[in-house]
């Protein structure tokens, strides 16, 4: 059996998200290397990011609604980005 | 009844205040504020009136729900015609201002004529007077209202005035009250100099009364408040983290005009960004941010209230400044920084403090200084012109930017006349940033196509307030679009410009459509107006202040060719990002805009449209 391939992203958290990322954050930036295949969902649960708060979700600044976030993949280079509820004007 | 039904008419050249009833048929068809005072406004004035002469009208207008127990219930609106573009001006403000002119008895003040010399009116209850405000003159608006309060013995005066920016008449001086709460677009304040008018200081006792159906009422805001709390932005985001926090979120989407539009993406956004202002300063160990706060009978508190770090370059030797002040929203902090490719979130916060001092727009202010980089940058502004380096990206020459364009000095007055007129003299119109002269907010409509559309048509020039259609293509609210179509938006954005118009109108703040639509804002209106307030009623309201306001630009010389945007929009593609190689599709969008709106192909109401409307 070949070794899991791996592969580097960027995690990031904001707002009260940031506070689910461990001390050695570089602001609200965390760089991971993951599995290849793995999804948006799977990154939320691993930081315990509660689903309701993960409101705001953007690879590489691309929109994923909540239905897509079990599905869609990570690419090596991606950055996933995730906010609470939040607006402004 | 949610009016006072008076009106307090000032005509400013012979120096004497009357008071005349409202027009309640107008009431009907214009609810209040925003809409009823530009009714007024385009009864009483020849639509191709200089902005500046004593024949423009100025007026200050509350809603039916101002300084009633509806949340947010505490805006007023200025409206006059707009230096800084020929058209409708109509700037509206929170603090405690309006709720006061409505406890002192009135709806609106209507001003008129121009003073010999400078004065400031004095209202409480049913007496009112312009006083002498010769010692007043020259001074900030902060110094302003202290003066005031200090003179007539009263803490609790409420003074909306102008800065010296607003008596050199900066194009984009804005009217300030409560200190850090503006009537901030469009030059509104310039007129107020234009017309020798310091202040206007408010003290009402009188409460609201008048309201039709109190027991209903009751329910109606209580059940609204509710909305309000239980909702995780109006309830949690925005008092937490204030409209800052799009900083992130418009950089991350590759919307965040940079550098005068050049980029759509800033390098440092994190560091201007709301996270950024929680964060501890190494300097000092302290946050920029002190506290949340806000406006008249406001339950979310979105308002930023900051500390500088006093040992930051721009206040080192001035203690002035070193206090608790307003903090930086986001279209400042973007307008002040991104769009300068500025990352010093202190410099940021001192030249909004200035922008509030002295009364000015920081949104254009920040973002004509966005131009002057750039033709510094291609050398056509050089240093022996502007007396100073100004690179992208400096922060010193923003902090000097912002002192020359407030007190009149140098370039300051070149910059004081906004993006249009000084890249126009220096020979290049094309990199104003604007629309019909107004200068764009932060979001870049490569990246949110609906925005081009809203900036375009937009009836007071470029400007993100009248139609946020950021809230679905970007938040979701209240359904999810894809910013990078323009599928579908010409219907988005009338139905944002139309609902917004009755928000504004109501008296409340804009924020609330977060959580709200005018669903429940329709119960609070009907509970509070006499007549039957229905949702037909509103949605038509709303669609025909937008055709009134529309009708005026037109009779004051705009035409289709106006509903632009600049060429770098919609022919250079942004760089990165997910709109990567995308310009504005506004060709696509704007014949379609104008068949739902009932125009025709010109942008002028059809005549069957201005029936419909009562127009
Ligand atoms: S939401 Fe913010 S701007 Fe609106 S009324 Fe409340 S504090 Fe003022």
């Amino acid at each position: 059996m070949s070794a899991q391939l791996k592969m580097k992203i960027a995690f990031k958290l904001f707002a009260s998200l940031t506070d689910y990322l461990p001390a050695d954050r570089k602001g609200n930036r965390l760089e991971l290397e993951v599995d290849e295949g793995t999804t948006v969902a799977d990154l939320i649960r691993r930081y315990n990011v509660p689903e309701k708060s993960a409101h705001l979700v953007l690879v590489n600044g691309v929109f994923i609604p909540p239905s897509e976030r079990i599905r869609h993949r990570l690419q090596a280079g991606d950055e996933l980005a995730i906010w609470p509820p939040i607006a402004g004007g | 009844m949610g009016w006072n039904r008076k009106v307090l008419r000032v005509d400013l050249t012979a120096g004497t205040c009357k008071e005349e009833p409202l027009n309640m048929q107008w009431a009907q068809d214009y609810l209040g504020s925003r809409g009823l005072a530009t009714k007024y406004l385009v009864s009483e004035i020849d639509p191709k009136v200089d902005p500046l002469s004593a024949d423009n009208k100025m007026i200050m207008a509350t809603g039916p729900l101002t300084g009633t127990m509806a949340s947010t219930g505490g805006r007023y609106t200025v409206v006059t015609k707009g230096p800084l573009t020929g058209a409708i001006a109509c700037s509206n403000s929170g603090g405690f201002f309006g709720a006061e002119m409505k406890f002192a008895g009135w709806d609106m003040i209507i001003f008129e004529g121009k003073s010999p010399k400078p004065v400031y009116l004095f209202v409480e209850n049913d007496k009112a007077e312009l006083r002498d405000a010769g010692h007043l003159w020259g001074k900030s608006c902060w110094d302003t209202e202290e003066t005031i309060k200090h003179e007539l013995q009263d803490p609790l005066v409420r003074v909306s005035s102008i800065g010296v920016a607003g008596e050199n008449q900066v194009l984009f001086a804005c009217v300030v009250n409560d200190l850090h709460r503006a009537a901030g677009r469009s030059g509104v304040g310039a007129v107020m100099g234009s017309k020798n008018l310091k202040a206007v200081a408010l003290r009402g006792t009188k409460g609201v009364s008048g309201i039709k159906d109190f027991r209903a009422f009751m329910k109606a805001t209580t059940d609204a408040k509710k909305v309000l709390a239980d909702n995780a932005v109006t309830g949690q985001g925005l008092p937490t983290y204030g409209t800052q926090v799009l900083m992130n979120v418009i950089n991350e989407m590759g919307a965040l005009p940079t550098r005068n539009h050049r980029d759509v993406q800033f390098e440092d956004a994190g560091k201007i960004s709301a996270e950024a202002m929680a964060e501890k300063r190494p300097s000092d160990g302290k946050s920029q941010l002190v506290t949340n706060a806000a406006c008249f009978g406001c339950t979310i508190a979105c308002g930023r209230i900051s500390e500088i770090d006093k040992g930051h370059f721009t206040v080192k030797n001035s203690p002035k400044y070193w206090g608790a002040s307003g903090g930086l929203e986001y279209e400042a902090a973007w307008a002040l920084g991104a769009a300068n490719g500025v990352g010093d979130l202190e410099a940021l916060q001192y030249a909004n403090m200035i922008c509030n001092e002295q009364g000015m727009d920081p949104i254009s202010f920040g973002a004509t200084v966005g131009a002057v980089m750039e033709l510094y940058d291609m050398g056509v502004i050089t240093k022996d012109i502007l007396g100073i380096e100004a690179p992208f990206g400096s922060a010193e020459a923003l902090a000097k930017m912002v002192e020359m364009t407030a007190m009149g000095e140098g370039f300051g007055k070149e910059i004081g006349q906004g993006s249009k007129r000084l890249c126009t003299k220096f020979g290049h119109p094309e990199l104003s940033m604007s629309v019909k002269g107004q200068e764009f907010p932060a979001y870049d409509s490569r990246g949110i196509q609906g925005m081009g559309l809203t900036y375009a048509t937009s009836n007071r020039g470029a400007c993100h307030l009248r139609s946020y259609t950021v809230a679905s293509e970007v938040l979701g609210i209240p359904v999810k679009t894809d910013p990078l179509t323009t599928e579908g938006k010409p219907e988005l954005v009338k139905a944002f410009q139309d609902a917004t118009a009755v928000f504004d109108s109501a008296g409340i703040c804009v924020f609330t459509s977060f959580a709200w639509t005018l669903a429940d804002v329709q119960p609070q209106l009907d509970a509070a107006c006499e007549g039957e307030w229905t949702m037909d009623k509103l949605n038509e309201v709303g669609e025909r202040i937008w055709n009134m306001e529309r009708m005026f630009n037109n009779a004051a010389g705009f035409t289709a060719k106006d509903d632009n945007l600049p060429p770098r929009l919609t022919t250079e593609p942004a760089k990165v990002g997910p709109a990567k190689g995308l310009v504005n599709g506004l060709a696509t969008m704007l014949p379609e805009y104008y068949r739902i709106r009932g125009w025709t192909p010109e942008g002028e109401p059809t005549t069957e449209t201005t029936a419909r409307l009562g127009l």
